[in-house]
């Protein structure tokens, strides 16, 4: 081919429990392409290298600017969103597959739902009285914003879980999300009532003692949350939380 | 008798909305949407919120916020929901408050503002530079308590096809499909509230959700209830030209004080930067003195069209303008402006606080919509509508900030009517319609299933943005909307040749998608052909063949049915009884 091309290869699974394998495609380049867009131009012409008709490739994606943690994949071994990660600054050939931590829907599409149901379980809500009106809010100061914002703009897209060398069957642990959600939550004026339950649901198996402060979280994290220091610091609390209860009982 | 059922679908801001008002009030609420609803597109909203608390000492009120939204709208916006909203704006503000939207405070700790288009008050409340991500949170973390009390019940990864309608024309319940097994089965409800968003999709490229597709509203408007609007689309003057979107740089950067410019010289080949300000052309400033860069959607889109396509000077002879913050300190630009200044630098390399970013404008907001009442409700008794899918609030031009706060009221308003609504409901005659309703829709997927054919369902798709874009948003003449409106009778001929290059029946989003596209390619010719009967200028439509808005003819909503295939339009007067309408001149 004249024109400039790309190298991508997807690892393609029809369903939960067939079996993976590799298709090779090759793309014409455009500037300012990223692997959703190339995902993109296979549905509009799905052929692999060699010419063969193929299928559309299965993934998840909606807002395509790193805002609504659809679109997270690993690409060349790396754990990110696809939406933004730019073909250009991508070694070819470029290698796509689903995350490795959850169970495979369909390609690309994994089952991240475990996420939605920690949250669940560590109560991440202000628990309000209604939503009639009863006047302006708490005060809050800056200060506590901008240590509240950071933390309020995970995206729920499981990164820091995927490269959580932790996080696995085994352990049952719950991720870095979720405990800075409990860290959000307990430092809010109202949501603090709820302090002690979330602490407590981190407390036995599967909560933050299972955490190996192996810091890949907070690297891989494509919203650059403080999670170590959030891990650092429910951990804290949890501690305090058992000698009380220990102490109560 | 059982609490009434209530379907909502979508789980954006609106939808979300709705869930929590029904649910407070104890009714069960099943909740549907394609993806996850904590990722619905409202996630993408940067740049805040409006509401006249009026904590600037400038004597804001809630009346001139609703003159604001009603000239904004050039007079279009029923006047009597738009003023009830704007006066519950202060009281939505401090809800989303004490449900934990880190909002950006003041030293003494009360909500800051900033401000926004189409207004000189600072009335826009925002968090960081990620509001509708902060917004749709709080709902969402409300949605999640109430589900994990068993009022509420999921369906995520389900897509909506169609409402299943009485004997009598009365809904209900609806029926969805199952994106993974490809289930498609119905739903019984007392009464359905469509929240789905807008309908970005029918232009290729917008700056929407890759779910936007208007595909259910279309499908209801097939099933008779009517399209109000159509042909009102927002056009953002700044949107960044992408591959596969057009992604948004919010008005926040304006209201912070950026300032769009061009070279005064064709083919000027020195760096941005390094242009003397002689040298700089900042035509909004220039036109329009009293607001500035902060004039109007609209208006500065039209202005920067003018620039590139009629005097000829986008940069390097290129359909873009700079959007310059670079004279801004650093520090401010990153507490202020971080979250959108950092999707240009990820997207397109370059930092911003350094160099000025390249902007063009993008399709953008749906004003049209599903028809509704001042209930939310809309013509087919049971079907209740609230956020982008609706038409109420804007007009013919929404002013920013303003959608956030009118998907947060609509969806509280339909929520306890579709509660009210339902509970005076009488029972259903036989099965109410179901069996006939999923009959139709397999029918529908086995056809698509064994089509024989070569066309490709995304390429038919590129091809209607194309033409969508280039005849129907910024400027609009007759003899090329009729071009447009042939391409899409030829996509329609076209489409029953698609070929599913997967006819699997497992999360098939090829399949999924072709669906949609047939309910795109109708829904464009309602946006077509109401732009074409629309013989004016007003807000957002503009006709250089009828530059002037057209009171007379025109001071009227638009109604779209769908009369043996084809869209039949007709023209509702609109409620002018509070503010009488006068020439909008910013
Ligand atoms: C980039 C960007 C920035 C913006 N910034 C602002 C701002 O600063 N201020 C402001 O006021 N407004 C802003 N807006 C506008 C505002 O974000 C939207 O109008 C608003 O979020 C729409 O919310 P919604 O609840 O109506 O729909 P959405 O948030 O779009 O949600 C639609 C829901 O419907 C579901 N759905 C759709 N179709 C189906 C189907 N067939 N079956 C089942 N479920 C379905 C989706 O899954 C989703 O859950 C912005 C818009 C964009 C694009
Ligand atoms: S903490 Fe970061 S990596 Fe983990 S889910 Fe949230 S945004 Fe993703
Ligand atoms: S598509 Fe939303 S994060 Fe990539």
């Amino acid at each position: 081919m004249a024109e400039k091309t790309i190298q991508l290869e997807v690892k393609r699974q029809a369903s939960p429990n067939a079996e993976a394998v590799w298709e090779k495609f090759e793309l014409e380049w455009r500037p300012g392409m990223n692997v959703t867009s190339a995902l993109m131009e296979i549905a509009a012409n799905p052929v692999d290298a060699s010419g063969k008709e193929t299928t559309p490739v299965t993934y998840d994606s909606n807002c395509l600017e790193e805002i609504c943690g659809s679109c997270a994949m690993v690409i060349n071994g790396k754990a990110r969103m696809a939406c933004s990660a730019l073909i250009d600054q991508l070694e070819q050939p470029i290698r796509v597959q689903p995350l490795t931590k959850f169970p495979v829907v369909r390609d690309l599409a994994v089952d991240r739902s475990v996420l939605f149901e920690n949250l669940k379980a560590v109560k991440a809500w202000v628990p309000v009285d209604g939503t009639y009106d009863l006047g302006s809010g708490p005060r809050v100061f800056p200060q506590q914003q901008e240590a509240s914002y950071p933390l309020s703009n995970c995206i729920s897209c499981t990164i820091c879980m995927e490269v959580c060398p932790q996080f696995n069957e085994a352990t049952g642990f719950v991720g870095a999300a979720t405990i800075a959600q409990t860290k959000l939550f307990n430092a809010h004026p109202t949501g603090k009532v709820y302090k002690e339950d979330r602490l407590r649901a981190l407390a036995g198996d599967g909560g933050v003692q299972e955490c190996g402060f192996a810091q890949n979280c907070v690297e891989a994290c494509p919203k650059q949350l403080p999670l170590t220091e959030a891990i650092s610091d429910v951990s804290r609390d949890v501690l305090i939380q058992k000698a009380k209860d220990f102490l109560r009982a | 008798m059982a609490a009434p059922k209530i379907i909502v679908v979508g789980g954006g801001l609106a939808g979300l909305a709705a869930v929590i008002k029904i649910a407070e009030a104890g009714g069960n609420v099943d909740l549907f949407s394609i993806v996850p609803v904590k990722r619905s597109h409202s996630v993408c909203a940067q740049g805040g919120i409006n509401a006249a608390k009026n904590l600037k000492g400038e004597g804001d009120t809630t009346d001139k916020h609703f003159d604001d939204t009603i000239y904004g709208g050039d007079f279009l916006a029923n006047q009597t929901p738009v003023k009830a909203m704007c006066e519950a704006a202060p009281g939505i503000i401090d809800l989303l408050d004490r449900m934990g939207v880190p909002f950006n405070r003041t030293p003494e700790g009360l909500l800051d503002f900033r401000r926004f288009g189409g207004t000189l008050y600072h009335r826009t409340a925002f968090a960081g530079a990620t509001t509708g991500q902060q917004l749709l949170y709080a709902l969402d973390e409300q949605v999640r308590r109430y589900e994990s009390e068993g009022k509420v019940q999921k369906y995520e990864g389900w897509e909506f096809l169609s409402a299943v309608i009485d004997t009598a024309g009365v809904a209900r319940g609806i029926c969805a499909m199952d994106l993974r097994t490809m289930e498609v089965r119905t739903f019984a409800a007392d009464a359905i509230i469509m929240a789905t968003g807008g309908i970005g999709a029918i232009f290729g490229k917008s700056t929407n959700s890759v779910v936007c597709t208007g595909s259910a509203q279309s499908a209801l408007y097939q099933q008779g209830v009517y399209y109000a609007n159509g042909e009102f689309i927002q056009v953002h003057p700044t949107s960044i030209p992408g591959e596969d979107k057009l992604r948004l740089m919010s008005e926040s950067a304006r209201g912070e004080g950026g300032r769009v410019w061009v070279p005064r010289t064709l083919g000027d080949k020195r760096p941005a930067k390094s242009i003397p300000e002689g040298d700089r052309w900042y035509f909004l400033e220039e036109w329009y003195p009293k607001y500035g860069n902060l004039v109007p959607r609209d208006v500065a889109t039209r202005a920067i069209h003018k620039v590139v396509y009629e005097h000829g000077l986008g940069i390097d002879g290129q359909p873009m303008v700079y959007l310059d913050l670079t004279h801004i300190d650093r520090e401010t630009l990153n507490r202020k402006l971080e979250g959108i200044l950092e999707i240009y630098e990820k997207f397109v390399g370059d930092d911003p606080r350094e160099v000025p970013m390249k902007i063009f404008p993008g399709m953008h907001y749906t004003m049209g919509g599903l028809w509704v009442d001042f209930n939310q409700m809309t013509n087919i008794p049971g079907i209740f509508a609230a956020g982008e899918a609706e038409y109420q609030y804007h007009g013919a031009n929404r002013l920013g900030a303003n959608s956030l706060v009118s998907c947060i009221y609509g969806g509280f308003q339909s929520g306890p009517n579709a509660l009210a609504y339902a509970k005076s409901l009488p029972a259903q005659q036989g099965d109410g319609g179901h069996a006939a309703e999923l009959t139709r829709q397999k029918g529908l997927n086995q056809l698509l299933l064994s089509n024989q054919g070569t066309e490709n369902p995304f390429k038919l798709w590129r091809e209607l943005g194309d033409t969508m874009s280039k005849n129907v948003t910024v400027v609009r003449i007759n003899k090329n909307i009729e071009t447009t409106e042939a391409k899409i009778e030829e996509l329609l001929e076209r489409y029953k040749k698609v070929n599913l290059s997967d006819r699997s029946q497992w999360a098939n989003t090829s399949f999924a998608f072709a669906r949609q596209l047939y309910n795109m390619l109708e829904l464009s010719k309602v946006v077509a052909i109401g732009a074409r009967l629309r013989d004016e200028s007003r807000g957002a439509h503009f006709k250089p063949d009828f530059p002037e808005r057209n009171d007379e003819q025109f001071l009227k909503t638009t109604k779209a049915s769908f009369v043996n295939g084809a869209p039949k339009i007709e023209y509702e007067d609109v409620d002018t009884s509070l503010i009488k309408p006068r020439p909008r001149k910013y």
